[in-house]
């Protein structure tokens, strides 16, 4: 690791006014700790910014409020969270280990660093890592890899369980900008596809930070599930992954969200399939003719080809666990 | 002589132009590559810790760990360094009473805080019930992990989350046991349930 200046940041602004190049903030530290002691994150300075950062979860009658140092764990044991977003603690405790939930900020799990073995091995090449070098997952080992919305300069996946549940609830991304403004980001816009620069991994921009997370209140604290698919049964990054939610009028879908991890440069929502789903019967041939739809368009690389038949599976299982749910 | 000094002018012009080819397109990039040459000199903070109740005033390099703080500087040798790259749990802490990993946590951050670490779990003489019932029902073989493993069961207990051997297993899912003592580890953790 090369030797940084650390400092505590005693307020956000003062810790804005530190933004440069060289410099990086630390909250949780679980992926960036990791980052730097492998050299791929070099920062000159290091910014502690737990203290600045709002830690609190707040709730009205409309919506939830989690500030960006709320701990991955809190947010799960939130009684708010767990009666109206249950979809979003139920992804939560499906990514990491309990002593990483301990630790990871909620601002730092939207900006952690894909897990493509080329990023994290500094001898290869790697778009992401080092631009220009040229992608090395594309042709290399890549069953972890995207199977939509890559570009031929990168094939990463992004590696949350919370930010797809995010994605899944249309929650909102409030930045804190230099001169102490908020502003709104959609989720689904804040992270973004490697098109021509992979090592852009969100539209965050160089003089803000992540203040807070908010979800607006919504029917889909009954029928929701989420299904992770991995290597062994838990502590492990998805193949892939479903959060499903439906609204339902008896047997009827009223409205249904579908977002996958696993599959794509930033948390994927499924909107054709979802409108699909609008006012059809929850039955197994129309699940079945959702994960179809969400599956046919899917442009798999050459090791991660049974990804389609594995997110056809889990879309049909989410959906269906859905219902399972509401009983 | 004449020819000498062609021979001269061609390596000179030659590694020049090497030079040149070397030197990346942007400033930026060219910043990047002389960086490491140039390595900085060390940085080294006081911190204050508490470890086991006991407080300890220390100089070290921001770029400690607190696992290597516990290891390196304090002689705590009882946390274990697995992959030092959060994925085995070897190193689990609690800090205020959370269990944490150890080697991913910077010990700048902990200033203030309170760490528990596995030489602090004991009542003098007397084992924690975890540790007794980890000797009890066998939880362990090598015993490389179980500093970690026992950190982790006794925040697993804390948490409320032993409800079932399923629970059990995915609250633990962050501790690696290569021996594969997971039974053992299960049962010890249902002993000490309430």
């Amino acid at each position: 690791m090369r030797p940084f200046i650390f400092s505590k940041s005693s307020a956000l602004s003062q810790a804005l006014s530190k933004k440069n190049n060289t410099t990086q903030f630390i909250a949780g530290g679980t992926n960036l700790v990791d980052l730097m002691k492998k050299n791929i994150a070099q920062p000159e300075s290091l910014v502690d910014i737990t203290t600045v950062l709002p830690d609190k979860i707040t709730t009205n009658t409309k919506s939830i409020q989690i500030g960006a140092m709320v701990r991955n764990t809190a947010i799960t044991n939130n009684a708010t969270v767990k009666a109206k977003y249950p979809l979003l603690a139920k992804a939560i405790l499906a990514g990491a280990s309990p002593q990483i939930r301990n630790m990871a900020s909620t601002g730092g799990n939207l900006l952690q660093r894909t897990r493509c073995p080329y990023f994290y091995d500094i001898t290869t090449p790697c778009n992401k890592r080092k631009p220009g070098t040229g992608c090395s997952a594309m042709q290399g080992q890549n069953r972890m890899n995207a199977i939509v919305g890559y570009s031929d300069q990168c094939v990463a996946v992004h590696p949350s369980d919370m930010c797809v549940a995010l994605a899944a609830l249309d929650a909102t991304v409030t930045l804190t900008t230099k001169n102490n403004k908020q502003e709104n980001i959609a989720f689904t816009n804040f992270h973004r596809l490697p098109e021509n620069l992979p090592e852009r991994d969100n539209n965050l921009p160089a003089n803000a930070l992540i203040h807070s997370i908010s979800i607006n209140e919504n029917p889909f604290n009954k029928n929701y599930a989420y299904v992770k698919l991995r290597d062994r049964d838990s502590y492990a990054f998805a193949l892939v992954s479903v959060a499903a939610a439906l609204q339902l009028s008896g047997n009827t879908i009223v409205q249904a969200r579908l977002a996958s991890g696993g599959v794509a440069h930033k948390p994927w929502r499924w909107t054709e399939a979802e409108q699909y789903l609008k006012g059809k019967a929850a039955t197994a041939t129309t699940f079945s003719e959702a994960a179809t739809m969400i599956t046919k368009g899917l442009k798999p690389l050459s090791h991660n080809g049974f990804k389609v038949p594995l997110l056809h599976g889990a879309v049909e299982t989410a959906l269906q666990n859905c219902l399972v749910a509401s009983q | 002589m004449k020819q000498e000094h062609s021979r001269r002018f061609f390596l000179k012009t030659s590694s020049v132009l090497a030079a040149f080819a070397m030197i990346p397109r942007t400033a930026k990039a060219f910043y990047e590559e002389v960086k490491n040459f140039f390595v900085p000199n060390k940085e080294v903070l006081p911190l204050t810790v508490s470890i086991n109740k006991k407080k300890y005033s220390i100089k070290a390099d921001t770029r400690t760990t607190l696992l290597d703080l516990l290891r390196e500087d304090l002689h705590l040798t009882g946390t274990k360094k697995g992959c030092d790259h959060g994925q085995c749990g070897a190193c689990t802490v609690h800090v205020n009473g959370e269990r944490v990993l150890s080697c991913l946590t910077l010990a700048a951050m902990v200033s203030g805080k309170e760490v528990t670490t596995i030489e602090g779990l004991a009542n003098e003489d007397k084992l924690h019930p975890m540790q007794q019932a980890f000797i009890e029902c066998d939880g362990f073989q090598c015993g490389y992990c179980t500093p970690g493993q026992i950190m982790s069961a006794v925040a697993c207990v804390n948490e409320g989350h032993t409800g079932s051997v399923a629970e059990i297993k995915e609250f633990m899912s962050g501790n690696l046991c290569r021996c594969g003592a997971y039974n053992g580890i299960v049962q010890s953790i249902q002993k000490v349930a309430p």
